[in-house]
């Protein structure tokens, strides 16, 4: 197996599992345990709450990527596994950030916030705390400028997406009898 | 409302799933089974070691199909599980594992013989179960029995807690199992197999190649009138021995590290291969670029992540090995037109390979006139008449096992694979003889894999189970140190064993008839006087520790880049 990088390629995976307890760590372990890294991470409920869906974001050759989707097919509480990078669909992702906010760059702080339609969440009498939601693009370039006022903290959750059309999910036929 | 304890409750389940026999080991986590156990009609097999426990049940899935059950307790008995987990989850095995636990509350407190074996097993099992509740405790077993047998088997384990077993629920035996993100796909597409059938009828040099899939899915039958009706010559990797018949004119052997000069040989030549219930598992193809590079490569198997894993193929057919089979004859009516003129010449060619290049070997040219391994494999062949079931354990032996004993039918051949676990063979044949108690059980073994289980000899003993078990005994690691003749100019670090132990001396200890022959003559004696014996019997063929298996097909290399005798070394 070619394990340079040469051709990888980011692909981000929306895996929709059984919402039940060591789940995750089966998909997790189940891609570490080849060696891969998952750059990013969300899980959460979905509109069934017997489902949750778990986006991922991991790195590698279209060949691997392909091995990494059907060996997670195969693991018994995953119901469907889909590489947005082959339908279109939309990604977002949310990071809070504390920026030194003093005398002379608040206002400067407060229109950048509003280009990138960010809020200010929290505020103190040096800094000013932002919350940027958006896609990993415009998040990057707010970040790069409001690094030049001074970055005291920064937290960020995983990316997650949506695609435009639906996935569909096979239900139960009828609940298991006795 | 009647209520049972959850200990009860899982001795309902398995009566349900029809289990007949319990292989393990107790403890204080699993003893309200025990005590439940013991007043039912079930039988409960103590091995001597939880390990030999899952290859004990190994061993009787591998030779009947039917799903092998262990019961072990919390911590130690549940890690000493691990091994066999793995190799019959790896050789789709249907295994389930009933693990005790520390009681809910404790988990997780570092409590006297906890571990999370859920955790340490969830890589190496098709899938796992901490059962949290009496109340969900038959559906967990019900949908375990389902994992472990549907689609590509595999190993199960179920982790009980000790106050899951005490508490008291209603007991609901569910009927079926749906799992929205489980559904196994069996029926074979269509559209497939008409590509499938189009490419088989065009080939002019075409291999079947097949795997353990053949036997998991009781797809003997097709693949012999596949096979029959088109003419077409048949490899096994070594988990698929016995899918075919040893000694069908069709027959190559098997293929791959050590397989046959022809069966490498007609793969590398083909135009065709048709892959069936294999994987294509680097023991078998060698260099993967070089592997089959003329043919075309159609292949059905139940687990779509086999397809494409190593070798690119041009047909998939994910489906059940049968299933896909049956279709394909049904395609193919009794005197289908194919390339028949195109066969005698194929055929011819391969019969010439192997004329070339037989299976060989000398028994006369040992400098101290010893036994040839080889022989002894020959030896039971002829004294049993290729009808035994052949359990071996893991090495030099099992190669020349898989070479020189013919298997004519499925089930009959039970060896370690793809995890390659020594100390499988003792306790896998005492399983086998619990599920057919009818049979001629030989294990062949070393002098190495035997020591790896040997306390089995004392589960054999107390059972009565008429194992004979046929030690090739060289004083060496056998494999090891043949890639160390080969490889490692001859410094046999870490692979000399010595005359240790005495095996006559010790089939004594454990009140067991023992033999030993050191010449051909007295090998024959031997095995005549072993299987004329009711009961169990070990016997230990002094053998030279100087023949190597061949062909071989050193790592990296293309399968047909063989060193086919000694006298090739570089």
């Amino acid at each position: 197996m070619d394990l340079s990088s040469d051709n990888a390629q980011r692909h981000t995976l929306a895996v929709l599992v059984d919402n039940r307890p060591g789940v995750l760590a089966r998909v997790s372990a189940l891609i570490s345990g080849r060696g891969f890294n998952i750059d990013s991470l969300s899980v959460a409920e979905t509109m069934d709450p017997d489902v949750s869906l778990i986006t991922l974001i991991t790195t590698g050759t279209p060949k691997i990527i392909s091995q990494v989707i059907k060996q997670l097919r195969k693991l018994i509480n995953v119901i469907k596994v889909t590489d947005l990078a082959e339908v279109d669909h939309v990604e977002r992702q949310l990071v809070m950030v504390r920026v030194k906010a003093v005398e002379g760059h608040r206002a400067e702080i407060m229109r950048l916030a509003k280009i990138f339609r960010a809020q200010i969440i929290d505020v103190s009498s040096r800094t000013y705390t932002l919350e940027i939601t958006g896609g990993q693009d415009k998040i990057r370039a707010a970040l790069t400028l409001l690094a030049d006022f001074g970055v005291e903290e920064q937290v960020s959750t995983g990316l997650t997406a949506i695609s435009r059309s639906p996935l569909a999910v096979k239900k139960p036929d009828s609940k298991p009898g006795h | 409302m009647t209520t049972i304890s959850g200990a009860e409750i899982l001795i309902e389940c398995w009566k349900r799933e029809n289990v007949e026999v319990i292989f393990g080991y107790p403890g204080a986590a699993t003893i309200d089974i025990h005590h439940h156990l013991g007043a039912s009609s079930l039988r409960f097999v103590l091995c001597r070691h939880e390990q030999a426990a899952v290859h004990a049940a190994e061993g009787y899935a591998r030779s009947t199909g039917r799903p092998g059950v262990v019961l072990v307790t919390s911590g130690p008995g549940a890690t000493n599980t691990v091994t066999g987990l793995a190799g019959a989850n790896m050789d789709s095995i249907p295994v389930i594992v009933f693990s005790g636990q520390v009681s809910r509350m404790l988990i997780g407190n570092d409590a006297f013989q906890e571990v999370d074996i859920v955790g340490v097993t969830r890589g190496i099992t098709k899938h796992n179960y901490l059962v949290f509740s009496t109340q969900e405790l038959a559906q967990c077993v019900k949908e375990a029995f389902h994992v472990a047998t549907t689609g590509r088997p595999g190993a199960v384990l179920v982790d009980l807690p000790k106050d899951v077993l005490a508490g008291q629920a209603e007991f609901l035996y569910p009927r079926k199992v749906f799992l929205r993100a489980y559904q196994p796909h069996l029926t074979p597409h269509p559209k497939q197999v008409h590509k499938v059938v189009s490419l088989l009828k065009k080939a002019t040099r075409p291999v079947i190649y097949a795997g353990g899939g053949v036997i998991a899915a009781g797809a003997a039958e097709e693949l012999l009138t596949l096979a029959e009706r088109l003419e077409i010559p048949v490899t096994c990797s070594l988990m698929g021995l016995g899918g075919f018949p040893g000694t069908h004119r069709l027959f190559l052997g098997m293929l791959g590290m050590h397989g046959l000069y022809r069966a490498n040989m007609a793969v590398q030549k083909a135009d065709l291969i048709l892959a069936v219930g294999a994987r294509f598992d680097d023991r078998v193809t060698g260099l993967l670029t070089q592997f089959a590079k003329e043919a075309d490569i159609i292949h059905i198997d139940v687990d779509s992540t086999s397809i494409h894993k190593n070798r690119e193929v041009d047909v998939p057919l994910v489906a059940d090995a049968r299933q896909a089979l049956a279709a394909i004859l049904d395609l193919l009516t009794p005197a289908p037109e194919y390339q028949a003129e195109s066969r005698p010449l194929w055929l011819e060619t391969i019969s010439e390979w192997h004329r070339s290049c037989p299976l060989t070997y000398n028994q006369d040219d040992d400098p101290d006139g010893l036994i040839k391994p080889q022989m002894v494999i020959e030896a039971l062949y002829q004294a049993t008449r290729g009808k035994a079931v052949i359990v071996t354990d893991v090495g030099q032996h099992q190669m020349w096992a898989a070479q020189y004993y013919l298997y004519d039918n499925p089930r009959q051949f039970i060896t370690s694979g793809g995890l390659g676990v020594m100390g499988f063979g003792l306790p896998a044949a005492l399983g086998a003889l619990v599920a057919r108690p009818e049979a001629t059980v030989i294990t062949i073994t070393g002098d190495g894999s035997v020591l790896m289980n040997i306390q089995e000899l004392a589960t054999v003993a107390q059972e009565g189970l008429p194992v004979k078990v046929a030690i090739l005994n060289n004083g060496t690691l056998g494999m090891v140190r043949q890639l160390q003749d080969l490889f490692y100019d001859r410094r046999y670090a870490a692979t000399t064993l010595g005359p240790w132990p005495d095996f006559v001396k010790l089939a004594a200890a454990f009140g067991l008839k023992g033999l030993v022959a050191r010449t051909p003559a007295e090998t024959r004696e031997v095995i005549a006087t072993a299987l004329a014996d009711p009961g169990p019997v070990i016997m230990d063929f002094k053998v030279s520790p100087r023949e190597n298996v061949f062909p071989m097909v050193p790592a990296g290399r293309a399968i047909d880049e063989m060193i086919l005798r000694p006298l090739e070394l570089p």
